[in-house]
């Protein structure tokens, strides 16, 4: 069996690349760093890998808006060939400033390709950056990364996060399609923990197939307890985190297909 | 073609609503505001493809509107789209010519995938305000307040009148002598103050008698090298310099007072190590090194930047950060950044408007920007700020002190980067442009209230990606070993950086290669340019192919721009015609140096008066924990990335209810249990009083924070960070000497040595007050002591949060009970008092205990004690848990009383629980572990004092069942977390 392989997409700004390379070898996967330059000049590179990984960071400094650059690099320049990524069975996942990125390339939405774009990810309420936990409720359906997850906690750390459509149609439409996958949730005492005034609660939300998912929480940056801010006297510190799942989900939906 | 593409949002965000209330604060009475963000475009295009770009580039379909004309079309000026008021007065806010821009910059570039170019993009920002409700004038003093800053921005009423953006022809060469010769000292200071020079006439003698041996005047653009080089910001040219000190402890003589203190207690620590010595590189190269692990070193420096962040607060943080980051990545081979911290001395933010003299940013709008600043750049670079201090102190008021720090990992003896004749000048990064010019030598000069319109040129503007380009390239070619050695275009810009690498080889530098932004900069400009995020790199010349091709990859523009070449001189040309030649032993050593004399004689100690009517214990807790210092600084703290890179184990903020940290502890790498702590210490209410305490004071602090968190006593690495008033004055000097041999005794008591350090003097404000007479104000004596720690696992890690009901809480070292300079007289305004004195011994003593505790693993928490004493240290552990406690006072270990029997005695009960004696804990344990901790303990200064409670109350007692004082923890949740609460709405 091949070991299932995740290409870590950077560029400008890009700066969570390598704890999410980490993430999914601890999950048991290869992955590579790859600059948007190199992949856009070579294409085929992506032949190689099940998994193309859109970290966090802040692309060409989010100049303009929050991953609008990148968007419009990976639309102009890597669209093709990310929609014959997809079509073979390759996942796409884009974290924070990946899902803004995927958001604004519309390889979430059910009709990316016709018209003009009804989500966004907007400005928080608060109008500000937070760093945060939130407490997180999945409802899996089809999206691969979330297969077994339930509730639990992870952080976000961003200032652009509120999800928001132009219509109540375009929010019904990706609601009945079973899209939005991953919500804010309430603490143990009945807080709500929604950091950035997103409608719904959505935190991530996940394309037809299951196969393309975005979210604003950092899933790698909870692969170990000692990342949770009460771990110390309270968790194992050699136990795994809750984002560990995602990439292990994926790996393994992966391994299937490619053993 | 000038276009401009207007960006309006559908509706009002936050922004918008702050900027109309804070304009209603200032008295205007606006009613509504619209924005919008406009992009001018230069170029050959046509309507339709600046339509696309409007819609594909620069528009959010969902949030926004645009709409596309050229630049100053009707259309886009007076009514924007969905207003409703007819009549509005518009505002335009820009960057000044040369500012750096970096949304425009990526704008530009952006376009190229539209297939469409541009030669010029500027960003603007622009305000629709109801003309019936303010006036032009109006409109513009309230831009300045809020909308702009008057060193980087212009600010234009009603329509831009623009048709055009790049501008500027070449330089053509002009070599302007400047003749010191038959100028009197007068003449020669007034020289050194036209143009900036910051040059004492003493030094400027020894320009004039090197440049007669030479038989002619010298260049502008060498009189220019010698000042940077020359700089207090460059060499220390005051801490290096033969003082003669007279103070109470006796007179003493130095020859170098850096090297006889600081330095010196460095050598005498790494003597005593002998073959376990952990330093690798110190007070060396850009930043200071030690041993990690089997693979690898760290490095650390912490900057100042308080001049630029006084007059531009969000561009002088941002850049102050981005100067420390390169001073990592410029160490060795090239260091990868892991970690920042920051620490800002503001005065109060309730400091009353009509007490701030002219030129002074009020301290909220002013910590709000610096806050910006740090959060904008760091979190862009993708390191996280995960350690800081807010102080506050009406010192501070005209001259705020902004520090940065950033630690780095290194792979094992990498430290030693060296030049080789023949190498390659290389720069690499950002292009020169006319910003900052002058910052090493104007962060030597004193501000006054025309700073802001005088030194404007000296503030950069950053340029976050840049960086992280230029972070990203560096280490791809560290890794392939491309390059002999790096330094950071920092103060002084290339004259300092290849200066500085020449310093013993020379080079030859072309310097119309050098990259710019726009033509127009003379040679002089090009050389002593700050512009940001440029190193300079010693490359071999086979090795040149491979790094152009890299810096290509990862999108860095990198230039050879000269040579170094092994005979000494520092020859600088443009278009091959010599524009300047200097010797570098003249330029190095050749700084006469002055003796200066040093006094220091102890503030008069008059007895503390305290009136503590309508005061129980309680509301002297909440008063405290409510004060600026102490209270929570979770509104900083959340705007920051503390997380990104993955590596963070003890967080600012920790337990389920997020109390305050002690140290924070980092992984050096991912996947690896050894981990590297940051402890802070700054006892600036001390600096007053007692310099040589306050130095004491914040090591111990710095150092205790570690410990607590888990660090190795015996591994510890100390910087230093002095910022003084006028060391000119021998009263000022005076305490200087005091800290320097302050932290002499600590490092070498505690075997903490330091390996870094800067200072930053000259910390004087002087304006003219309503009477015309000039007023100063100087800062008070500030010693910023950083502590970086290191634990083998960080799974032995102790946060400061109470973790169980029934655990028993103990109080390790020994309390006395002076009360000057405490938090607890800050908050009451009462001076004067004893001040604390530290006994190393027994601090030592301590912090092995706390080691050896928590590698027995019998710590449930641990917290040092600090601002605020036990009492607040209590509270803080009660916060960061939701759990209670019971204590008792009458149970602590004392020094000078032998104990508190009347808890009657309000006085006696604050001075116990509040005293800020150093080199102390709290401790949490487990009830089954009381034996071995009474056993590991031994006969060091200890006791029981009580234990954690289920009941969310904290309840402090002093003896058997006499209640001092009952407070539930929600009640000191709430009061800590009561002014950052406040300061996340509104900014102004």
């Amino acid at each position: 069996m091949l070991a299932p392989r995740a290409l870590i997409l950077r560029g400008p700004g890009t700066n969570c690349d390598e704890e999410t390379a980490h993430a999914f070898e601890r999950a048991g996967g290869h992955t590579k760093r790859v600059h948007v330059q190199a992949l856009a000049q070579s294409p085929s590179l992506l032949d190689d890998f099940q998994i193309f990984c859109i970290p966090g960071g802040f692309s060409y400094g989010d100049d303009i808006a929050s991953g609008r650059i990148l968007a419009l690099e990976l639309t102009q320049r890597l669209g093709d060939a990310l929609h014959r990524f997809h079509e073979r069975g390759g996942l796409i996942l884009g974290i924070c400033n990946g899902f803004q990125v995927l958001l604004q390339t519309g390889l979430l939405l059910p009709d990316w390709d016709t018209g003009q774009r009804s989500v966004t990810l907007a400005q928080n309420t608060s109008g500000r950056f937070v760093d945060c936990w939130v407490h997180l409720q999945a409802k899996p359906g089809n999206c691969v990364f979330l297969q077994g997850l339930d509730h639990f906690e992870l952080p976000v750390a961003h200032a652009e996060g509120r999800f928001t459509t132009s219509d109540e149609a375009s929010l019904e439409k990706l609601e009945a399609g079973g899209q939005f996958v991953l919500q804010y949730a309430q603490t143990g005492d009945g807080q709500q923990t929604n950091p950035n005034g997103s409608i719904r609660n959505i935190a991530g939300m996940c394309d037809t197939t299951g196969r393309i998912f975005g979210l604003m929480p950092h899933p790698e940056r909870f692969v170990e307890a000692t990342q949770h801010p009460a771990w110390s006297g309270r968790l194992d510190p050699q136990a795994d985190g809750a984002g560990l799942t995602f990439f292990r989900n994926a790996l393994r939906v992966i391994g299937k297909d490619v053993g | 073609m000038l276009w401009e593409v207007d960006v309006h949002l559908r509706q009002n965000d936050a922004a918008t609503q702050e900027i109309i209330a804070a304009a209603n604060n200032l008295g205007l009475k606006i009613h509504t505001l619209h924005t919008a963000t406009a992009w001018l475009i230069e170029g050959d295009m046509s309507l339709t493809e600046v339509q696309k770009l409007g819609a594909c580039l620069f528009t959010d379909p969902v949030t926004e509107v645009c709409r596309v004309a050229r630049a100053g079309d009707e259309e886009l000026i007076t009514k924007p789209p969905g207003s409703s008021e007819a009549n509005n007065l518009i505002l335009h806010v820009l960057p000044k010519p040369g500012v750096t821009d970096p949304a425009a910059e990526s704008a530009k570039e952006a376009m190229s995938l539209l297939g469409i170019r541009a030669t010029a993009v500027r960003s603007v920002k622009k305000y629709w305000l109801p003309a019936d409700c303010i006036t032009p004038k109006q409109a513009e003093e309230t831009a300045w307040k809020l909308l702009a800053s008057e060193a980087i921005h212009e600010v234009v009423i009603g329509a831009l009148e623009l048709t055009k953006l790049s501008g500027g022809d070449a330089w053509k060469l002009d070599r302007k002598q400047v003749p010191l010769n038959g100028l009197s000292d007068s003449d020669l200071e007034e020289l050194s103050r036209r143009q900036c020079l910051a040059l004492t006439a003493n030094e400027l003698h020894a320009v004039r008698d090197h440049f007669n041996t030479l038989d002619r005047d010298p260049f502008e653009i060498e009189l220019e090298t010698i000042a940077q080089t020359w700089s207090e910001h460059c060499c220390h040219k005051t801490l290096g310099s033969p003082i003669d000190h007279s103070g109470p402890d006796g007179d003493f003589c130095y020859d170098n007072l850096l090297k006889e203190t600081v330095f010196a207690s460095t050598e005498v620590v790494r003597k005593q190590l002998g073959e376990d010595d952990w330093c690798v590189s110190v007070f060396r190269d850009n930043s200071g090194v030690v041993r990690f692990d089997g693979d690898h070193d760290i490095c650390v420096k912490v900057e100042t930047h308080n001049h630029p962040s006084a007059i531009e607060p969000y561009g002088g943080a941002a850049t102050g950060l981005g100067g420390v980051i390169r001073d990592v990545l410029g160490t060795g081979h090239g260091a990868k950044p892991l970690a920042n911290l920051d620490v800002f001395c503001v005065a109060p933010l309730d400091t009353p408007p009509a007490t701030i003299p002219p030129g002074i940013i009020p301290p909220k709008r002013l910590l709000h920007g610096i806050v910006g600043g740090v959060r904008d750049y760091g979190n862009r670079m993708g390191i996280p700020t995960i350690a800081g201090a807010v102080a506050f102190h009406p010192g501070y008021l005209g001259n705020p002190l902004v520090f940065c720090g950033t630690v780095g990992l290194m792979p094992r003896d990498s430290a030693n980067g060296r030049v080789e004749p023949g190498d390659l000048v290389v720069t690499a990064g950002g292009r020169t442009g006319r910003d900052g010019i002058h910052g090493a030598t104007f962060s030597s000069i004193e501000l006054s209230s025309e700073s802001e319109s005088k030194s404007g040129g000296s503030v950069q503007i950053g340029h976050a990606i840049h960086e992280k380009t230029l972070t990203d390239f560096v280490l791809a070619a560290s890794e392939e070993n491309l390059f002999n050695a790096i330094t950071d275009c920092g103060a002084g810009g290339l004259s300092s950086a290849v200066g500085e690498m020449g310093a013993e080889l020379g080079a030859n530098v072309d310097l119309e290669k050098v990259p710019l932004k726009y033509d127009g900069l003379s040679a002089t400009e090009a050389w002593i340019s700050e512009a940001q995020e440029r190193m300079v790199l010693a490359v071999a010349p086979s090795q040149w192919p491979r790094l152009a091709e890299i810096a290509q990859q990862e999108g860095v523009e990198a230039t050879t721009i000269g040579t170094f070449t092994g005979n000494g001189q520092l020859v600088l040309r443009w278009n091959g015609e010599l524009v300047g030649e200097l010797n570098c032993h003249f330029l190095h050593e050749g700084r006469p140096r002055q003796r200066l004399q040093s006094l220091f004689k102890p503030p008069q100690n008059t007895p503390p008066r305290w009136s503590l009517q309508n005061t129980t214990f309680e509301t002297v807790l909440l008063e405290l924990l409510q004060s600026e210092d102490i209270a929570s600084k979770e509104w900083i703290i959340r705007q920051y990335d503390h997380e990104v890179q993955g590596k963070s184990v003890l967080k600012p903020l920790l337990g389920p209810m997020g109390g305050p940290a002690d140290a924070t502890v980092i992984r050096g790498v991912l996947g690896r249990p050894r981990g590297i702590l940051i402890g802070i210490g700054l006892r600036h209410h001390l600096g007053p009083i007692q310099p040589y305490e306050m130095a004491v004071g914040g090591i111990v602090e710095a150092i205790a924070n570690c410990v607590a968190s888990g660090a190795d006593p015996e591994q510890i690495a100390l910087l230093d960070n002095f910022c003084w008033g006028d060391c000119r004055r021998p009263e000022s000097l005076g305490t200087l000497v005091e800290a320097c041999r302050g932290c002499y005794e600590a490092a070498v008591a505690l075997r903490a040595p330091f390996v870094s350090g800067k200072d930053s003097l000259n910390n004087v404000f002087t304006w003219k007050d309503d009477a015309g007479i000039t007023q100063e104000q100087s800062i008070p004596p500030t010693l910023l002591a950083t502590a970086i720690g290191q634990i083998n696992d960080v799974s032995l890690c102790v946060s400061s949060d109470f973790k169980k009901s029934s655990n028993r809480i103990a109080v390790i070292g020994i309390s006395t009970t002076e009360l000057g300079g405490s938090q607890l007289s800050v908050i009451r305004r009462v001076t004067g008092g004893d001040v604390p004195k530290v006994n190393f011994d027994e601090c030592q003593k301590v912090f092995r205990s706390i080691h050896r505790l928590n590698q027995q693993q019998l710590l449930a928490s641990c917290h040092d004690l600090s601002d605020g004493g036990l009492g607040v240290a209590l509270a803080e552990m009660a916060i960061g848990s939701g759990l209670g406690a019971t204590v008792d006072l009458a149970k602590i270990p004392l020094h000078d009383l032998t104990e508190i029997t009347k808890h009657d005695d309000l006085m006696s009960l604050l001075r116990v629980a509040f005293t800020e004696s150093t080199g102390r804990f709290l401790i949490e344990v487990h009830e089954d572990d009381t034996t071995a901790v009474e056993s590991t303990l031994g006969n060091i200064p200890w006791s029981w004092i009580g234990h954690v409670t289920n009941d969310n109350v904290l309840t402090i007692c002093c003896g058997k069942g006499s209640i001092v004082s009952q407070t539930s923890v929600p009640t000191l949740a709430n009061t800590w977390r009561k002014q950052s609460n406040s300061q996340t709405s509104g900014t102004n």
